[in-house]
């Protein structure tokens, strides 16, 4: 595990959220204090509902908090906006652009001349096995294809704080466990913050170096896991009993407060 | 036949039904002894359209200059209504209803009063066919700019982009296509448009020539002028079916693989 340095690039301070339900508030998550440090996987896991996706929104600023700051790299942000990169559930590709045009979508934003971004974007496509796909249009692609295309627009917005929300999620069993090695390979590499949110207990173990379970609406960190597995990691791991240990851990804290939602894989 | 790819059998169905109620037309002429300045067989129609077609077309391009002018305006116009009453509550409640009583105005009774303001020239008539243009244009852009999936434009946002850029990146391109249903609509209607700011009052255009043409009982002028136009609009129709079909490929590309 990487030593955390006294710097953490997100920090989240008592920050709750409610939403208005009529004149009814609704409290969907916290109060919450996370902190992720420069270049950590973290993941979080628990129950559907409980406000996973609203802690990215409130991280990326496109949601604020109900009370509570969210500080990024050391300072107090309340202008976020731009400053992290999200990926999202669905893969929110542009139908009406090829998969070059979206994945350069955050370069040509940011106001980088075409021609530099295509150059900086190519060596990507290879990398990501869509360099023969570059100028199909969304529909044209597979699921698996299309969630490779989201993530490298991720990347390519070159923040160092990554957000993923379920990036997997609505993928079939295969395509997820090949995209999970795929990503493991790729994270190896790359210099970037992680946080990611799943309700796939392996996927959360095999990828992070911490682990939290979240508890049901409002949702609460419950529990936290050091994962000391060694890196780099592969799906062998799985049988290790380590990792054995942690998964009936994180699992047993999801059963003890939801009955019915939590997905059981394999037990 | 029935694979033949150019004529396929839905195709065929109404071309055969439009020749036998031509040839009735034609025979009814014969065997009941219509005058031919009550109606004219189709025969005498088609005649008129060679005989006359320097005369036609001229009146012709006069019509298309004012449909022509007025389309684009009401493409402009839409435009900025339509943009303007997506971003602002204001421009939405003080304009949107003045845009939708714009069309509750009738046209036949306004021309005359665009003629006193206007005069015989150009103007009256393509500010006509802008009134009845630009609504069905309007309404679909609004409702296409509406219809934007939240996600795609927190997606521009969560980049760092701009309301500015969230319009031009996303919700412009995801509007498209109800902008050219509009056009669509806007494009067979203009025609009509132009003919009744002709007829109110003018000297030329196909409008004036049917006028003209029926005072003088000339029958199968007003009927050759009637052709010509009502080809201009389905013309008109097919080149926006055209446009969008350039413009929007990856509606095409749904059905394709890469």
């Amino acid at each position: 595990m990487k030593s955390p340095s006294p710097l953490w690039r997100v920090e989240l301070r008592h920050v709750t959220k409610s939403f208005y339900r009529g004149r009814q508030p609704l409290s969907v998550l916290g109060p919450l204090d996370l902190r992720v440090a420069d270049r950590e996987f973290v993941a979080l896991v628990g129950p559907s509902g409980c406000g996973k996706s609203t802690l990215l929104n409130l991280i990326a600023g496109i949601e604020q908090p109900t009370s509570g700051e969210v500080w990024l790299d050391g300072e107090l942000a309340p202008e976020r906006l731009g400053r992290v990169a999200y990926m999202h559930q669905r893969d929110l590709l542009l139908p009406w652009r090829t998969v070059l045009e979206n994945a350069l979508l955050p370069l040509e934003l940011r106001g980088i001349p075409r021609r530099e971004a295509v150059a900086r974007a190519l060596p990507w496509f290879e990398r990501f096995g869509l360099a023969e796909f570059t100028q199909a249009y969304p529909a044209q692609l597979s699921g698996g294809m299309r969630q490779r295309v989201a993530f490298l627009r991720t990347l390519l917005a070159d923040r160092p704080l990554l957000l993923l929300d379920e990036p997997f999620g609505a993928l079939d069993a295969l395509t997820r466990a090949s995209l999970q090695e795929w990503l493991l390979a790729l994270w190896e590499e790359l210099d970037r913050t992680v946080i990611l949110v799943t309700h796939d207990v392996e996927e959360a173990l095999i990828l992070s170096d911490r682990v939290f379970v979240l508890s049901p609406r409002p949702g609460t960190i419950v529990c936290e896991l050091i994962v000391e597995l060694p890196r780099p990691r592969s799906y062998a791991m799985v049988t290790d009993p380590r990792f054995v240990q942690l998964k009936a851990e994180i699992l047993a804290h999801l059963r003890a407060r939801t009955t019915l939602e939590v997905p059981l894989h394999g037990t | 036949m029935a694979h033949n790819r150019l004529l396929p059998r839905d195709r065929i169905l109404p071309l055969l039904i439009l020749a036998a109620a031509t040839f009735g037309w034609e025979l009814a002429t014969d065997v009941f002894q219509i005058p031919r300045w009550v109606l004219p067989p189709p025969s005498a129609v088609l005649h008129a359209l060679v005989r006359d077609q320097q005369l036609l077309l001229r009146h012709l391009a006069v019509t298309m200059e004012e449909v022509g002018l007025g389309l684009m305006l009401s493409v402009l116009l839409a435009v900025v209504l339509a943009i303007g009453i997506v971003s602002s509550r204001l421009v939405e409640r003080s304009v949107y209803p003045l845009v939708v009583a714009s069309q509750a105005v009738p046209i036949v009774a306004l021309a005359p009063i665009l003629l006193i303001w206007f005069g015989y020239g150009l103007t009256p008539k393509v500010i006509v066919v802008v009134l009845v243009c630009f609504f069905p244009i309007a309404v679909n852009l609004v409702d296409g700019l509406r219809g934007v999936d939240r996600e795609f434009v927190d997606l521009v946002r969560s980049l760092g982009g701009t309301p500015w850029q969230a319009l031009r990146v996303v919700r412009i391109p995801a509007a498209l296509p109800s902008f050219f249903s509009g056009l669509r609509v806007a494009a067979a209607v203009s025609v009509i448009g132009a003919l009744i700011g002709e007829w109110v009052g003018s000297s030329a255009g196909l409008g004036y020539l049917m006028i003209r043409a029926a005072s003088q009982f000339h029958t199968d002028r007003v009927f050759a002028a009637v052709l010509l136009s009502a080809i201009a609009s389905i013309a008109l129709f097919w080149t926006v079916g055209l446009l969008e079909y350039v413009a929007l490929p990856w509606r095409r590309a749904a059905k394709t693989e890469p």
